[in-house]
């Protein structure tokens, strides 16, 4: 199954139909002109992102003895930093959005926030801390970490939007299922990176932990133990993920018209 | 994704889920036509166009013109193009669109927000809405949202648009006749309905809003599940980009036992391969025993075949005359085993519907079941079609071998709850109110919510319960299951060679007992004992 691993690799897109065209901004000048994380913010599509952004900077002086978390070679690169939530295999998108909340509609910007209130509140009993504090609409892991297939069953788009609504920056998983994946990307709501080993085994909830994204070398480095791990680059889907999703990507990309043109 | 079937049957249709299949990409990377007036654009987006690619020729790939597969052959011809390998990306243009009440409303929402508020959809008539997932409920988001669906189809002028009105009276009995006038339009369950009324066309591609939307690959159809975002986008161009997937080939031979259904196939595939065994790929499903089950459906069209030639990542082969039947265990659709081996698994509740396990040959397939032992359930049983004409079915056509019986009819000998309202139902548990959530244990049981149901999943919390149990089963061994009230093998009531089970569990007096080999009395079935040599 070695080729069929290949093929469920996001990162293996031949993308010879965007950089042949010459209509088409080229993805590398748009890849280096991308900043920290915190440009995010910016996106119109989503509010509540600069919560979640806060949260993941606050956590940068509480790491202090981090090895320069960003520093020197922050502004080449994208960086996460904060506290991880630690989950298994297979975690399905009934476990990160149970059905009873779907009623709630991801464009409605209230409605929006409420999903991040219950964002993996469908894990099992064995799971002991909760994800999100019951009250609280944010969780205060900025990161989660999980093992293979992770968002697999339905193709509810309200998975990775209650997860990036929470406060969720970025997922590591060994693999993903691929509408979790699209959706994650398309939305812009999380950033769904694929570790190389078995993080999920590596890591504890509560871990301080933090994840750098460059274009030839892309870590997460868990500062509570002290081991760093490589992540698998995650390609052309990072700059449309910056951008706050596809469709800001394209727009700031000229492929479709700006809103008021 | 879809793909697949060769062969169209509707009992096939509805069995082929949570494997994942499909296509896709994630490239997202949206090339677009310079000359689009912005006159245009104002309007309606039609600024996504595929650019001009150099065709791949064989002396650049090092391959040679191939056969394509049938999924290669429905994304070539949506992408216009003459040949086209796994892994590349290509803009389609969508024959169908579909969505339904829990991303419908999200999909609107970015479509809106993205085209702009007078945007128009790309096509009125390849758009497909159907509200089916919390329809008969009194929460009150829920039916804002059908709502949502409707205002837009109104506004948009959507043509297939399968409203339900009166949540509270989907049907109206007249003077000995069923008919339905409530709700006219409603039909239920997304990927039943498609299919039904004609959306379902070999050769075309549908993307859907929904996971299970694959389920029209048994028509030959490249359908996969796509998220809110890139279903606002086809709202608003008809395209997509997707990722040629590689297919994974099933080839099924030997005579089909008749105690299996189409559900105990994919539960054998599944766990061959696991719930992420096709991750970013098409399955298709050849070989004799396939070809045997669409003597069960009339459509209308020329199916697509693969070339001879044609290329597949692997082959998995099976004999299904082998095969017995299946459960998936709690809490993974993978998590395969025999139903027999289950037989100490004390359950409080059955559930027969859903999209995958709530068409007419399942409730067909349940009443023979329950015809079969002439016996009573022991636990409460929950029966939910999967759309109107399903139930109308249930009602209407007499049961073979059962002197003119109406499955409804056999249901309610047998002890079952009332055929429900046509939904989604309880598969995905829902919200409270749900008909048959798993909430609370039921009463009449010590154990406490383990259901064994014909849905398509079985994760933590599926139908409800965080620790609900859920085991995937046959229809056949769904209401063998509720017969007795622990999973069991169907084999225990309907008739089959003898020889097959060395071990097995028989009734005599409701009391269950295990034997040592079972004889078959002809009519009725009852097993007995080899040893006590007598039949009832």
């Amino acid at each position: 199954m070695a080729a069929a691993a290949a093929f469920s690799t996001p990162s293996t897109f031949n993308l010879s139909s965007a950089t042949q065209n010459p209509n088409f901004p080229s993805l590398p000048a748009l890849s280096s002109s991308f900043k920290l994380a915190p440009s995010i913010a910016n996106s119109p599509i989503h509010p509540f992102k600069s919560l979640k952004l806060n949260r993941s900077t606050r956590f940068v002086s509480a790491a202090a003895s981090s090895p320069s978390a960003a520093t020197s070679s922050a502004s080449a690169a994208t960086t996460f930093h904060g506290l991880c939530y630690v989950v298994g295999d297979n975690i399905d998108t009934d476990q990160i959005i149970p059905a009873e909340y779907l009623t709630l509609v991801p464009s409605n910007p209230d409605e929006y926030e409420k999903l991040g209130s219950y964002a993996l509140i469908g894990l099992p009993a064995s799971y002991q801390t909760r994800f999100v504090e019951p009250g609280e609409t944010k969780t205060k892991y900025s990161i989660v970490i999980g093992g293979d297939n992770f968002g697999c069953g339905s193709s509810r788009e309200h998975a990775p939007v209650a997860l990036g609504a929470a406060g969720v920056a970025a997922v590591v998983a060994e693999s993903y299922a691929r509408i979790f994946f699209r959706n994650s990307v398309a939305t812009g709501e999380v950033y769904p990176l694929e570790s190389e080993g078995r993080l999920c085994e590596e890591c504890t909830t509560g871990d301080v932990v933090t994840i750098e994204l460059r274009e030839s070398d892309c870590k997460l480095i868990n500062h509570t133990s002290g081991k760093e791990y490589k992540l698998k680059p995650i390609g052309d889907a990072g700059p449309v993920i910056e951008a706050g999703g596809i469709f800001a990507y394209a727009r700031k990309a000229g492929m479709i018209p700006s809103r008021d043109a | 994704m879809a793909s697949s079937a060769v062969t169209p049957t509707t009992s096939f249709l509805v069995d082929k889920k949570d494997v994942g299949f499909s296509a896709l990409c994630t490239q997202h990377s949206f090339p677009c036509s310079a000359q689009v007036s912005k006159k245009m654009v104002s309007k309606k987006i039609v600024s996504v166009m595929a650019p001009q690619q150099s065709e791949r020729k064989p002396s650049m790939t090092g391959a040679v013109k191939t056969g394509m597969t049938m999924t290669e052959k429905i994304l070539a011809r949506a992408s216009e193009r003459a040949q086209l390998i796994p892994g590349d990306n290509v803009w389609v243009n969508v024959d169908i669109l579909m969505t339904h009440d829990v991303c419908g409303p999200g999909s609107i929402g970015i479509f809106k927000k993205e085209f702009g508020k007078n945007a128009k959809v790309w096509d009125r008539e390849k758009i497909v809405i159907i509200p089916d997932h919390y329809i008969f409920t009194t929460d009150e988001r829920a039916n804002r949202n059908v709502d949502i669906l409707r205002d837009f189809c109104t506004e948009q002028n959507i043509k297939y648009f399968y409203d339900i009105k009166d949540l509270g009276n989907f049907k109206i009995f007249e003077s000995d006749k069923l008919t339905l006038q409530a709700n006219p339009d409603y039909k239920g369950v997304c990927h039943v309905a498609l299919a039904q009324e004609g959306h379902c066309r070999p050769g075309e591609v549908l993307l859907g809003t929904d996971s299970h939307t694959c389920t029209a690959g048994a028509f030959g159809q490249f359908a996969t599940g796509i998220g809110n975002t890139d279903a606002g986008f086809v709202l608003g161009t008809g395209k997509l980009l997707l990722k040629v997937p590689p297919t994974l080939r099933f080839v099924m031979d030997g005579e089909m036992p008749d105690y299996l259904l189409a559900k105990d196939l994919i539960l054998q595939i599944i766990g061959e391969i696991s719930v992420a065994g096709a991750t970013y790929k098409a399955m298709e499903f050849v070989g004799s025993t396939v070809e045997s089950l669409t003597d069960k459906t009339y459509v209308p069209y020329e199916p697509v075949y693969s070339d001879g030639q044609a290329r597949y990542l692997s082959e998995y082969r099976f004999d299904i005359s082998k095969l017995e039947p299946l459960v998936a265990k709690p809490h993974s659709p993978d998590n395969r085993a025999l139903a027999r081996e289950c037989k100490d698994v004390k359950i409080d509740r059955v559930y027969i519907g859903s999209c995958t396990g709530g068409k007419t040959e399942d409730f067909m397939a349940a009443a023979k079941v329950f015809l079969a032992s002439g016996k009573k359930v022991k636990v409460p049983t929950f029966l939910v079609p999967a759309t109107q004409k399903v139930w109308m079915d249930i009602y209407s056509l007499p049961v073979p071998g059962s002197g003119g019986k109406t499955c409804s009819q056999i249901f309610e000998e047998a002890g079952c709850d009332t055929p429900a309202s046509p939904s989604c139902g309880a598969c995905l548990g829902g919200p409270r109110d749900t008909y048959a959530r798993m909430n609370e244990p039921q009463a009449s049981c010590a154990v406490s919510n383990v259901c064994v149901s014909t849905t398509n999943r079985n994760f933590p919390g599926r139908m409800g319960h965080k620790e609900g149990q859920i085991y995937l089963a046959s229809p056949y061994t769904a209401a063998a299951s509720a017969l007795t009230g622990f999973v069991t093998d169907p084999r225990e009531f309907l008739h089959c060679d003898a020889t097959i089970m060395d071990v097995c569990l028989c009734y005599e007096n409701d009391e269950r007992r295990e034997g040592k080999k079972v004889a078959i009395k002809m009519g009725r079935q009852t097993w007995v004992e080899k040893n006590d040599e007598k039949l009832k």
